[in-house]
């Protein structure tokens, strides 16, 4: 009973989801609005689930590594400084609210900043591994270097013959590849949601 | 050590001092660099182009603020092109970090060309679940989003009079820097058939072309790149473009290493081989 009762669950919920996602009825869009509710009501119970999970693995590790001690209090300040600037939903508005300049001053700059890291990561990694080992590796080194190239102001008619080749390149090869992993990737997410609903995969109740 | 040794092993300090010389230089010494426009960003302008005199289009600002070097000059772009059309403009966020800056923006650039909130543009705000919350649009924008960012309830704002659902707008335009473009092609244009548009990262670009080719999407921004092209038709000249001499000089660096460490490996290899060859005598 401690397993048939989800695996029955599960079965009719989804078979019911699918049902309504090609039924344009009323009644249809009522169910998805009421399975709608229960995800967002389902996400709101877990969160106070997560914040738990998330202080009590910070204390813990301030605790137990005290080098890092510091990283741990600015997780746990960060945490309780937003909650505090964000009680209000008026807080949320305007250019002098605490939440727009924790926002403006702290989170968007830090964000951009380590984005931006990736273009310094990005030319030492191509430096280190674009070189013709093989034929395999020539062919990747000579397609990157042929789309970058097309960054590049380039004289004519060296740019309209960039852009033909990098056109072609994105078109047919790139497009055969992703589509092929495109439809690879729908079909396994098919399978393995059959396999859910019929009750085959099973890992979603623990062991198994 | 020999000269070739001595370049496939440099240290990763002098690339970076290279890269930030390189990317420093358009700041100082401003260039401009010309930009061929792709077909993909020329639907997207001639779409926009028919959004005048009150038509509406949803733009999705569903990106963080890592993306906003690449996207914010897109949807700066769209919106001072619809303003100017006098188009009118719904926006959302389907990402967390998104709507204190559509916020920013859609007030900056409507505060600039006189627009009117609630009459011109509606900015709905962030709901979590992206796919939820695109489908729950599918049926009424009143449904996952009864008040706007600003706690006025739609039906209070006069824009949101007859705009029910995707049917009531000429298309949606998305901004994503993460899964959010994915989450619009299979939930809005598969469920709904709504005219579907992207503005993407470049490092994301490619993915979306097969997409493109199969009609899902009408149009692609690519990068800045993209934007610089979009600011281009449109007769603009903003971040786009002014991004885009950043972006030549990074990428004229890296392809100047890339040649460099191969001619130091090929350099290296002949060298084994003629060293290979006087031992075998």
């Amino acid at each position: 009973m401690k397993r048939r009762i989800p695996l029955i669950l599960v079965f009719v919920t989804g078979m019911a989801m699918v049902a309504q996602f090609f039924v344009p009825h009323e009644y249809s869009d009522y169910l998805f609005q009421y399975a709608n509710d229960f995800v967002i009501v389902i996400g709101i119970l877990a969160l106070p689930v997560g914040i738990y999970s998330l202080m009590v693995a910070t204390v813990r590790k301030a605790r137990s590594e005290p080098r890092e001690r510091i990283y741990s209090l600015a997780t746990i300040a960060g945490f309780l400084v937003m909650v505090a600037a964000g009680l209000k939903r008026e807080w949320f508005h305007g250019d002098t609210t605490l939440s727009a300049m924790l926002f403006d001053n702290i989170l968007v700059p830090a964000q951009a900043t380590l984005f931006s890291l990736l273009a310094f990561y990005l030319a030492s990694a191509a430096y280190r591994a674009f070189r013709a080992r093989t034929l395999l590796a020539a062919l990747l080194l000579l397609t990157a270097f042929i789309v970058m190239l097309r960054m590049i102001p380039l004289p004519e008619p060296l740019a309209s013959w960039n852009a033909t080749v990098v056109r072609w390149i994105l078109e047919v090869p790139n497009m055969a590849a992703k589509r092929a992993i495109i439809i690879g990737v729908g079909l396994g997410a098919v399978t393995y949601s059959t396999k859910i609903l019929l009750g085959i995969e099973r890992s979603y109740m623990g062991g198994d | 050590m020999p000269w070739y040794d001595r370049l496939l092993s440099v240290d990763r300090r002098w690339i970076y001092l290279v890269l930030a010389v390189a990317i420093i230089i358009p700041a100082v010494w401003t260039f401009f660099v010309p930009v061929s426009v792709s077909s993909e960003v020329e639907n997207v302008y001639e779409f926009i182009d028919t959004i005048r005199d009150g038509k509406l289009v949803y733009l999705a600002i569903d990106y963080e603020p890592s993306y906003m070097a690449e996207l914010h000059p897109m949807a700066e772009a769209i919106l001072r092109q619809v303003f100017r059309q006098n188009g009118r403009v719904l926006a959302g966020s389907l990402s967390q970090f998104g709507p204190s800056m559509a916020d920013e923006l859609l007030t900056r650039i409507a505060h600039e060309m006189g627009k009117t909130y609630g009459v011109d543009y509606v900015f709905l705000g962030y709901k979590p679940y992206p796919a939820l919350t695109i489908l729950a649009m599918g049926t009424d924008f009143r449904v996952p989003f009864p008040a706007d960012y600003y706690g006025h309830p739609l039906d209070s704002l006069p824009l949101m009079t007859g705009v029910h659902n995707y049917s009531d707008v000429a298309g949606v335009f998305s901004l994503a820097g993460g899964t959010g473009a994915e989450y619009w092609i299979t939930y809005g244009n598969a469920k709904y058939n709504l005219p579907l548009a992207l503005g993407v990262t470049g490092v994301m670009a490619a993915d979306y072309y097969p997409y493109l080719q199969s009609g899902q999407i009408f149009g692609l921004l690519p990068g800045i790149k993209g934007a610089a092209e979009y600011e281009q038709l449109a007769g603009l000249r903003g971040q786009g473009l002014r991004g885009i001499p950043y972006q030549a000089a990074a990428h004229a660096v890296v392809l100047f290493f890339i040649i460099l460490t191969n001619v130091a490996f090929f350099a290296k290899r002949a060298a084994g081989r003629r060293a290979g060859a006087e031992s075998g005598r």
